[in-house]
């Protein structure tokens, strides 16, 4: 029996997902093994079709795999999904228009039955996380691209879930706004201690954020390369500059690579 | 307000059109008259004579207005059995018809709206309702309302249901289709992604149902309903031409038509027109007022 501190929070085992459809099957995900340890920081970085955005949602229960076996903090994807133990954040912050963000914010907390002053308390200490305070009472029209982001990932800390899983949350973004956004990221993550899976497709940010990356192909999906960032927690902007930096991103990208020279 | 020009151009052309119109449509009657009084009538004669007729085939649009006017304000404040002199309405006002006909517009078209709005709900959340349901509320408005209408209101007289009922129940069978139609699509409306938001919380049906499709669906809500109420007002008319009714707007048509009263036809359906533009302009309102309380200002 393994030792409940370092059992994965996440484990994938020969993990298949075959789609059907009009022109056949589609391999999405093929023979997928990984491990994700408690308050890791692990990107999925791939070309379309890859399969980074269905794995993450088969963690998510959005998605059910074909064979294969996956835990999520030891229970199957559906009865983790039931215990609430995620938050997800979506490509788009798909707030809700007719909710404030305080109001978008406290959504989770309603379906989930918190007490009013409780939610209340909570939607006030996530805003300050994602330094939207002064923004409670605003519609989502009324603020930036941006800021909607940051609302919807305050949405998704607003409850006890000790893993984020992030599709792409800032692929629509311009990159100073990104980059402003991936160091208040790693700030959060410093500061609640969660595990966090984080789809991408850029490679300064998946260096950037992470201490694994995975790094997938496409066709069938499946994963070339896991690398174990050797960079600090600490990471200040212009790490990205270090010849440490420069050396993982060049060999994701070389994963990458390998991964397409199959077509 | 620049809006203000255009729409006063545009109704000042079609009044100038309608008393272009009035003079060769009446010009006939005009001139049988003086032929059989012997009397030559001159150009100017005939033209204001065919706009102060008694029975026009065109009324005048200021015959129609004072029609509107005398039988309304005049009638209530000073007619023998007008509101001022009796304390109820007068029987020959068309604030008297017209309320008849709104009372029935109003409660078939409540009943309606919570129609289509149950039928949609259902339709949305039970497979078997979205094979089944649609082609049937089709098919019921492909029936003339005018063939239907007779049947409904002998099947109900037949087991004691007269009144207001049997006129309620043809509004409501006009007005639940566009809300049907309107509320499918409203509650719709939530794109997967935000269906997949509400599955990540492990969200109960009735908190999908509150949360996100009802909410999403409040501006189609109000578009059918502004449909729904104009159909209901057209239904609770059409009831009250085959019942030989004696209240309602659709019963002045009626006597209109038998006795040649074409003043009174047309009044009357100014009478309908401003009675419909009001309710829609109404719903207007509540919605503008809804949707900016959502922060959806329109």
């Amino acid at each position: 029996m393994r030792d409940i501190a370092t059992a994965p929070v996440i484990s994938a085992q020969n993990l298949n997902l075959t789609f059907q459809t009009g022109d056949g099957p589609v391999h999405a995900l093929k023979d997928v093994n990984l491990d994700i340890a408690k308050g890791e920081f692990v990107s999925f970085i791939g070309p379309s079709g890859c399969g980074k955005t269905t794995f993450l949602r088969v963690i998510a229960d959005l998605e059910q795999p074909s064979s294969g076996t996956i835990s999520v903090n030891g229970l199957t994807p559906e009865a983790a999904r039931k215990a609430r133990a995620y938050g997800y954040v979506f490509q788009a912050a798909g707030l809700y228009p007719w909710r404030t963000i305080a109001g978008n914010v406290k959504l989770p907390l309603e379906i989930m039955g918190y007490s009013r002053a409780e939610q209340d308390s909570r939607v006030k200490k996530v805003l300050e996380l994602v330094e939207l305070s002064g923004f409670a009472r605003k519609f989502p029209w009324q603020l930036s691209g941006g800021m909607q982001q940051r609302a919807s990932i305050a949405r998704a800390l607003a409850f006890d879930a000790d893993i984020l899983l992030m599709d792409e949350p800032f692929g629509a973004l311009d990159e100073i706004v990104r980059d402003r956004l991936n160091e208040q990221l790693l700030e959060l993550w410093a500061r609640t201690e969660k595990t966090i899976a984080f789809v991408t497709h850029s490679i300064p940010e998946a260096v950037y954020l992470s201490t694994k990356i995975v790094v997938m192909s496409p066709r069938p999906g499946r994963i070339s390369d896991v690398i174990d960032s050797p960079l600090p927690r600490e990471r200040p902007l212009d790490i990205r500059d270090t010849p440490e930096f420069i050396e993982i991103s060049h060999r994701v990208r070389e994963g990458l690579r390998a991964g397409h020279l199959d077509d | 307000m620049r809006n203000i020009i255009p729409v006063l151009a545009v109704t000042a052309t079609l009044v100038a059109l309608w008393y272009a119109a009035v003079i060769p449509m009446n010009a006939q009657w005009a001139q049988d008259q003086a032929r059989r009084a012997g009397v030559e009538l001159t150009l100017p004669a005939l033209i204001v004579d065919t706009m102060s007729q008694q029975r026009p085939r065109l009324p005048a649009p200021h015959q129609v207005a004072a029609e509107l006017w005398n039988s309304t304000v005049v009638e209530e404040m000073t007619g023998r059995r007008g509101f001022m002199n009796t304390g109820s309405l007068s029987n020959r006002s068309l604030v008297y018809h017209g309320w008849v006909t709104l009372s029935a517009t109003l409660l078939g078209f409540a009943i309606g709206s919570a129609l289509g709005i149950g039928l949609a709900v259902g339709i949305v959340h039970n497979r078997a309702m979205d094979a089944s349901v649609m082609p049937w509320a089709i098919a019921s408005q492909t029936i003339p309302i005018l063939a239907i209408a007779p049947m409904i209101i002998v099947v109900l007289n037949a087991i004691g249901i007269t009144g207001l009922i049997p006129k309620a129940i043809i509004s409501t069978y006009l007005s639940f289709f566009p809300v049907v139609v309107g509320m499918v699509k409203g509650l719709r409306a939530p794109d997967q992604m935000q269906l997949d938001l509400m599955k990540t919380y492990s969200a109960n049906g009735g908190q999908v149902f509150a949360k996100l499709r009802w909410p999403s669906a409040m501006p189609y809500l109000f578009a059918s309903l502004k449909v729904a109420i104009a159909a209901a007002l057209v239904g609770a008319i059409v009831a009250e031409l085959p019942t030989g009714a004696v209240a309602g707007l659709g019963a002045r048509l009626l006597s209109g038509s038998y006795y040649g009263q074409t003043v009174q036809i047309w009044s009357a359906l100014f009478a309908a027109a401003i009675l419909a533009a009001s309710m829609v302009a109404l719903i207007g309102v509540i919605q503008r007022a809804t949707l900016r309380r959502m922060g959806m200002a329109a």
